[in-house]
């Protein structure tokens, strides 16, 4: 992804890798390129998380999760320039909004496409797919296409100097809050009644009112975890990324490919998953030329389809 | 039979309801009293799962009512009507099946965050089914059919319902554990429940029940006590064989 701190961190590593010839390129190169691209695909994977869950819990692919991100960066946006608080403390009002927004869409929309008499499943896809280009509309008409960043944060443009390797901060600071996401999802799942909820819901949606559950309950509250998850993936790009109103799609894509390398349906799957792409990611960048750098991607994509289709941790 | 009480727990009022397009039950009426043991019997396609779907809310009834403690419950959503009271065990039972035995119980309690509320249901489960409280850790769909559908009516009674509704509970399971499950629906009841229960097997229901109900082709073409139903010829003739 061109972010600027990780172009940055790329030319230097390419410059020690070129200095040195790749056949000895040093310790010090080699885990650069380990930890940017571990700390990016912790990231990729908190933006996967929320498809993922969506996906698993109802079988609906949210083809607006691309716009979801854009909407978290311009309310991360929009919140900084009014209140002139720092992004780090401004994530959870983010995240909060989006959770707000994705229940509106599944009550608004989700719910009513998933009523369609006839082919359901395409009915769903092009409600999703609307969404998306609706989104993309507005937010072309309110925030115009300009590129915008946000200036002078806490963490923006500081790296961390770690005996020669390089970190920055807002990827530090994104990989952190991703596990501590992946680690509260976990816990909800597993300790909470609503976990359970959700694990039966998952199962067999039809039969949770045998036990007092309300489906559509426990399908907007999905929604709406699932878009706080990217509520949180876009406050942190926020940060290093610049804005604009189609930055959703290329994460998207790599959303998607993060899901289906994991497993459709599993969360902890696209948290493996989003690792690898990212290490992936940032090897493909060092080797090949920067424009194609998402070849590794999509070639580590197309090997899974093949040889395991339902993904590493799918049990569809 | 004892009859024990004399207040009308559950009234479905000529209730018409179809299912694809087609009418699977016309104009049917039953009665459920506090702590009865009522069957609804009949042939396949008599219409006995379309009834108890119309009462637990996953078929709307077309015309017609359903009342429950005197309150309607016909067009109420089903995880409010379980909330209110109505546990149903469905035919083909829909277990949550890769969740394990415990999860399966505990989701039975969702609406009861009380520990106690929860502890004690739990109890009398394992106490009815003992076997349930060795399997606690094995996922639902490794049970054998007569422990899903024991697994299906504890999850049931973890609602703490006043009345259960059980839709063919001897289906696809050895006789030796169809005898466990009968005598457990009479255990059940003791517990102070009120039971509906379809079945097939006619004779050994009527063995337990307090009163019957036939139905044929959509329609309640006899209803009585056990003993009156139980003595009716035609009965004898299609049932028995006599």
């Amino acid at each position: 992804m061109p972010c600027r701190e990780h172009r940055l961190l790329r030319l230097r590593v390419k410059g020690l890798a070129q200095d040195n010839g790749l056949k000895t390129m040093t310790f010090q190169a080699l885990a650069q390129i380990v930890v940017s691209g571990l700390l990016m695909g912790l990231i990729y994977a908190l933006i996967a998380a929320g498809l993922s869950l969506i996906f698993g819990l109802m079988d609906v692919v949210n083809f607006a999760h691309g716009e979801f991100l854009m909407m978290a960066m311009y309310a991360m946006f929009g919140l900084v320039l009014a209140l002139a608080v720092d992004p780090v403390l401004l994530m959870p009002i983010v995240a909060g909004l989006m959770f707000a927004l994705g229940a509106i869409v599944y009550l608004g929309v989700v719910r009513h496409a998933m009523r369609a008499k006839v082919n359901a499943g395409m009915v769903q896809v092009f409600a999703t797919f609307g969404l998306a280009i609706v989104l993309r509309g507005l937010a072309q008409l309110f925030f115009t296409p300009d590129f915008r960043s946000i200036p002078n944060t806490w963490l923006g443009g500081k790296t961390l100097n770690l005996g020669g390797i390089f970190l920055p901060w807002p990827q530090l600071f994104g990989g952190a809050v991703s596990i501590a996401a992946f680690v509260g999802l976990y816990l909800l799942i597993s300790r909470t009644d609503f976990g359970r909820a959700l694990a039966a819901t998952r199962e067999d949606a039809g039969a949770v009112a045998l036990v007092g559950i309300d489906r559509n309950k426990v399908f907007t509250i999905g929604w709406g975890l699932g878009a706080g998850l990217v509520g949180l993936a876009g406050s942190v790009m926020a940060i290093f990324f610049y804005i604009h109103p189609d930055v959703g799609g290329p994460f998207a894509l790599t959303a998607y490919v993060t899901v289906a390398l994991g497993g459709f349906g599993s969360i902890f799957g696209a948290l493996a998953a989003g690792v690898i792409i990212g290490l992936i990611e940032a090897i493909t960048a060092t080797i090949l030329p920067t424009e194609m750098k998402s070849l590794g991607i999509y070639a580590a994509y197309l090997a899974v389809v093949f040889v395991r289709p339902r993904g590493l941790f799918g049990n569809i | 039979m004892l009859i024990w009480g004399t207040a009308t727990v559950l009234e479905v009022q000529s209730i018409t309801t179809t299912y694809q397009g087609l009418i699977a039950i016309s104009d049917v009426s039953i009665d459920v009293k506090q702590g009865e043991i009522v069957v609804v019997a009949g042939a396949n396609g008599a219409g006995k799962s379309t009834l108890l779907k119309s009462i637990s809310g996953m078929e709307r009834p077309k015309s017609g009512s359903v009342s429950f403690e005197g309150s309607r419950i016909d067009g109420v959503a089903g995880h409010d009507i379980t909330a209110r009271g109505i546990a149903y065990v469905p035919e083909n039972r829909r277990l949550f099946p890769r969740l394990s035995v415990r999860d399966n119980l505990m989701l039975g309690s969702y609406l009861h965050r009380k520990k106690a509320d929860r502890d004690a249901p739990l109890q009398q489960v394992f106490e009815l089914f003992p076997r349930l409280a060795e399997r606690l850790d094995q996922r639902a769909e490794t049970l054998s059919g007569g422990e899903q559908q024991m697994l299906a009516i504890s999850r049931a009674l973890m609602t703490r319902p006043k009345l259960l509704m059980l839709d063919e509970p001897s289906q696809g399971i050895m006789p030796k554990l169809v005898d466990e499950i009968f005598r457990a629906i009479v255990t059940i009841r003791a517990l102070g429940l009120t039971i509906l229960l379809v079945e097939q097997r006619l004779i050994e229901s009527l063995e337990i029940a307090d009163r019957a109900f036939i139905l044929q082709t959509g329609r309640v073409v006899l209803a009585g006590t056990a003993d009156e139903v139980g003595a009716n010829p035609d009965i004898r003739r299609a049932y028995l064989g006599m």
